[in-house]
């Protein structure tokens, strides 16, 4: 019996090829990553130095090369809140059809295709879109809304998966015995799968939060412009926003000082990453909590 | 007789269409609408697209000249042309280099998190690709405008870092994560019966990964690297920002191109609206959309394969 | 031990039934779990169903409460009339579940708190009033004997409690809906025998207040508890009749006396 256990000389080049492999897989791994937090490092490195207050809550000045960002900042914060008002009543609407009114067949089957699909267009193709659609046929020209209704459709996907998946969460038992209880379909979604899905649902409006905040091809031609002497009034109005403010103070404006883009750039991946975390934490704490 | 009445007026009460059963007909209703906005915006963007390009489809349009000529010249005085084979092997090398860097690391990545890595290391390497994930791809352009830039000049002594390497890699750093993500989902989609029965059997990890795991999950890792394709493929601030922006078929990683995304990003905005430059835009926008659609579909239809197995 | 004089309604005189069973059939695609199930249940009489396991009671049970909207593949044939009504011709679906109070084998606590499962399908009929929910809500878990258990802790999350507690609690949920149709199935499995013996004796009162099915696996069970009790074998109803009847050896199938006699099963 004992010598089976014995390293045979198969296993021990086995052994040696798992390892070779482990490390190979590892090293990939390192590679993938640590370059990109030299890059993050490089970031807060050469940006750090423009952030104060002053550059968060002050206009641009002198052809934007000196001043702050607040124009932009304050846009990109009104044409996330405006998409989100679109984009989540009707994400969790799909959802909540999908998961829980959806019947097995081949019309669901082609809804999930036309999600699928909705996330995999590309950027400048909803841009176009958001031009033709809402800029000139429904007369919006280019506004915050019309910037805001083609980031909503864009981000749609983002909060049906996260919606469906939460709602998707809850056993189907509960359902049931709520059900039998005479319960309609919607009594039992407000009552029971909605109060148990609303943490997973919020992790995914923060995911989509992040996404949107960080867009700029779509918002390119629909609302957002490089430069405005005033804040806009109304979501009929133009906007800055800062991931198109990143673009045009790397690559527009002549004579810029090398720190304002690395400025730009590290509030914007900050604002991302922050609510990146925040869902992340979300879900790890929403794990972390049994209630059944 | 008591009883009887009572049964009675049970009877008329139960089957009563009341307030509720009409709340959830209207609810169903109003969900239903979410359910297909989907589709509808999916052939709203294809109609409005089509629509807004028109104009240029049945006037100045010419299939072999939009598809085999090299010469993008939109805005020329004499004779406007309009090919964009210059433009597509601009999109076509930068998403080819992508995936030749994304495809090894982001499938190697994913088999150490989803197979070797345990405990803390597992969850610190998830949430860093999520993360990954989550970088705007502005941020990615930026960075290989003024990052990557001047470390392809001072590595290779070449004129120019914005070129097919620069755009190649960044888009690599860029899909990677999302790839990784998806891979790492499929092969925890594979049971771990397998895994323990070939262990059993006194097979050694990588074995196991090698024989069992790999084989098992195929389908979804073909679906997550076709996914990366169509995001490379559809990316547009990244490439904008990182090519150069020069039309010009590439015989070279240090040559600077342009890509189909980037060229409506960058000339969109000088058109008149319905100019049969802005429409031949338009144009360029619907074989985007086309060709995306169809590399999503392959690989949806690709994950349902293994899902079905 | 049932009297006579308990035995519900005599189904010679012309009380019309309770629930009418017409030549039932209900299959899981090819697989047939019940057959062509013929049985009148009157009103207020506890009517027990006994049968070993696969026999077709818990299929019998979800078709009554139309629980084969649930399931794509459960397919039945025949009619089910409750008061006279054909079931499986309801508009509102909803309504009809409302009537009928279900209990399944295994237990299922809602997230919610103690009170509010308890509270729910009293809320769900529109009872918004504080001191009527409480009356309610006590009753109903002290009549499934767990209110001593839970009266200090009617805030904690019903779907955390023990198995036994989660199933007596299922009961009381069910007769918060103050049912017309009340359908145990293996209630008992999860609880103590003296548990046991207290729900028991309250079924027995609320016989008065409804009419009750009763299927189990404990063939003594059924002989306290039901007047007329149905025996089930692979999806057929093989004997039909006062319970005391099939336990005295009243039986039109051989293998009901085999199953009460332990037999088999």
């Amino acid at each position: 019996m004992k010598t089976m256990f014995e390293a045979t000389p198969i296993n021990h080049k086995n052994l040696g090829r798992q390892k070779l492999f482990r490390f190979l897989l590892g090293s990939m791994t390192a590679l993938l990553i640590f370059p990109v937090i030299l890059i993050m490092g490089t970031l807060i490195y050469k940006g750090a130095p423009v952030i104060s207050f002053d550059f968060l809550f002050s206009n641009p000045t002198n052809g934007m090369t000196e001043g702050g960002i607040f124009p932009a900042l304050l846009g990109t914060i009104l044409l996330v809140l405006v998409a989100l008002l679109a984009s989540v009543p009707l994400g969790v609407a799909a959802a909540i059809y999908l998961s829980e009114y959806a019947p097995d067949n081949w019309f669901t089957r082609i809804i999930n295709l036309a999600i699928i699909n909705l996330a995999g267009v590309p950027s400048i193709v909803h841009a176009l879109f958001g031009l033709g659609a809402f800029v000139i046929f429904f007369r919006f020209g280019t506004s915050i809304l019309a910037a805001s209704l083609t980031l909503a459709i864009m981000t749609l996907p983002v909060v049906i998966v996260a919606t469906r998946e939460s709602l998707q969460a809850v056993p189907m038992a509960f359902r049931e015995a709520c059900w039998n209880m005479g319960a309609t379909r919607w009594q039992t979604i407000r009552r029971i799968v909605l109060p148990n899905a609303i943490t997973g649902i919020l992790t995914g409006v923060i995911l989509e939060v992040s996404r949107t905040s960080g867009e700029t091809a779509p918002i390119m031609f629909t609302g957002a412009v490089f430069f405005l002497p005033f804040l806009p009034q109304g979501v009929f109005d133009q906007t800055m926003a800062l991931s198109l403010h990143l673009f045009v103070v790397s690559t527009q404006v002549p004579e810029m000082p090398e720190a304002v883009p690395y400025g730009v750039a590290l509030v914007l991946i900050a604002l991302v990453l922050m609510m990146n975390s925040l869902s992340i934490a979300l879900r790890m704490y929403l794990r972390g909590k049994k209630k059944w | 007789m008591k009883k009887q009445t009572l049964a009675a007026t049970k009877v008329s009460d139960f089957d009563r269409l009341n307030r509720d059963w009409y709340i959830d007909k209207t609810v169903q209703a109003l969900v239903f609408i979410g359910g297909i906005s989907a589709i509808i915006f999916i052939i709203g963007i294809f109609v409005f697209i089509t629509k807004e390009g028109f104009g240029f489809l049945v006037g100045d349009f010419s299939f072999k000249e939009f598809f085999f000529s090299p010469n993008w010249r939109p805005t020329s005085e004499n004779r406007a042309t309009y090919g964009i084979l210059a433009l597509v092997a601009g999109t076509a090398s930068v998403t080819g280099l992508a995936m030749l860097v994304a495809i090894p690391f982001s499938l190697g990545t994913a088999i150490f998190i989803a197979e070797f890595a345990t405990g803390k290391t597992r969850e610190f390497l998830k949430i860093t690709v999520e993360l990954l994930a989550a970088i705007p791809s502005v941020v990615w352009g930026f960075i290989g405008l003024a990052i990557m830039n001047p470390l392809i000049i001072d590595i290779f002594d070449v004129p120019v870092g914005l070129n097919v390497l620069n755009a190649g890699i960044i888009l690599g750093l860029m899909a990677a994560p999302i790839m990784t993500s998806i891979a790492e989902d499929a092969l925890k989609a594979v049971p771990d019966r397998y895994r323990e029965a070939a262990e059993a059997m006194g097979a050694t990890r990588w074995q196991v990964i090698y024989k069992v795991v790999l084989p098992a999950a195929k389908n979804g890792l073909l679906g997550a690297v076709l996914l990366g394709v169509g995001r490379g493929f559809g990316e547009t601030m990244a490439v904008l920002m990182a090519t150069g922006h020069a039309i010009n078929i590439p015989t070279s990683v240090f040559d600077s191109v342009r890509a189909l995304t980037a060229t409506i990003a960058a000339e969109l905005g000088e058109t008149a609206v319905g100019s049969p430059h802005y429409q031949a835009l338009f144009t360029i926008g619907n074989s985007l959309f086309i060709i995306t659609f169809i590399i999503n579909l392959i690989a949806d239809l690709v994950v349902r394969g293994v899902r079905k197995g | 031990m049932v009297s006579q004089e308990n035995a519900g309604p005599d189904p010679q005189t012309n009380t019309p039934a309770k629930l009418h069973v017409d030549d039932l059939s209900i299959h899981y695609g090819s697989h047939a779990a019940l057959e062509h199930v013929s049985l009148d249940i009157q009103e207020n009489e506890i009517f027990g169903i006994i049968g070993p396991a696969n026999a077709g009671k818990t299929s019998f049970l979800k078709a009554i409460n139309r629980m084969d909207m649930f399931d794509p593949n459960m397919k039945t044939r025949g009619s089910i009339q409750l008061n006279g009504h054909n079931i499986r011709k309801v508009r509102n679906v909803y309504g009809l579940r409302s009537r009928i109070g279900v209990v399944f084998p295994l237990p299922v606590g809602l997230p919610l708190s103690v009170y509010d499962n308890v509270a729910l399908a009293p809320r769900l009929r529109g009872l918004k009033d504080k001191a009527e929910l409480n009356v309610i809500v006590e009753r109903c878990l002290t009549r499934a004997a767990l209110w001593d258990e839970v009266k200090d802790r009617l805030d904690s999350l019903g779907s955390l409690l023990s198995g036994g507690q989660q199933q007596r609690l299922t009961i009381a949920r069910a007769l918060s809906q103050e049912p017309e149709l009340l359908m145990l199935d293996e209630f008992s499995i999860a609880v103590d025998p003296v548990t046991t013996m207290r729900i028991e004796d309250v079924l027995k009162e609320l016989k008065s207040e409804m009419t009750i099915i009763l299927v189990t696996n404990l063939v003594q069970q059924a002989r306290r508890l039901a007047d007329r009790t149905a025996f089930f074998l692979e999806g057929k109803c093989l004997d039909i009749g006062v319970t005391e009847d099939l336990f005295t050896g009243e039986v039109k199938d051989q293998r009901t006396r085999d199953y009460v006699e332990g037999r088999f099963g």
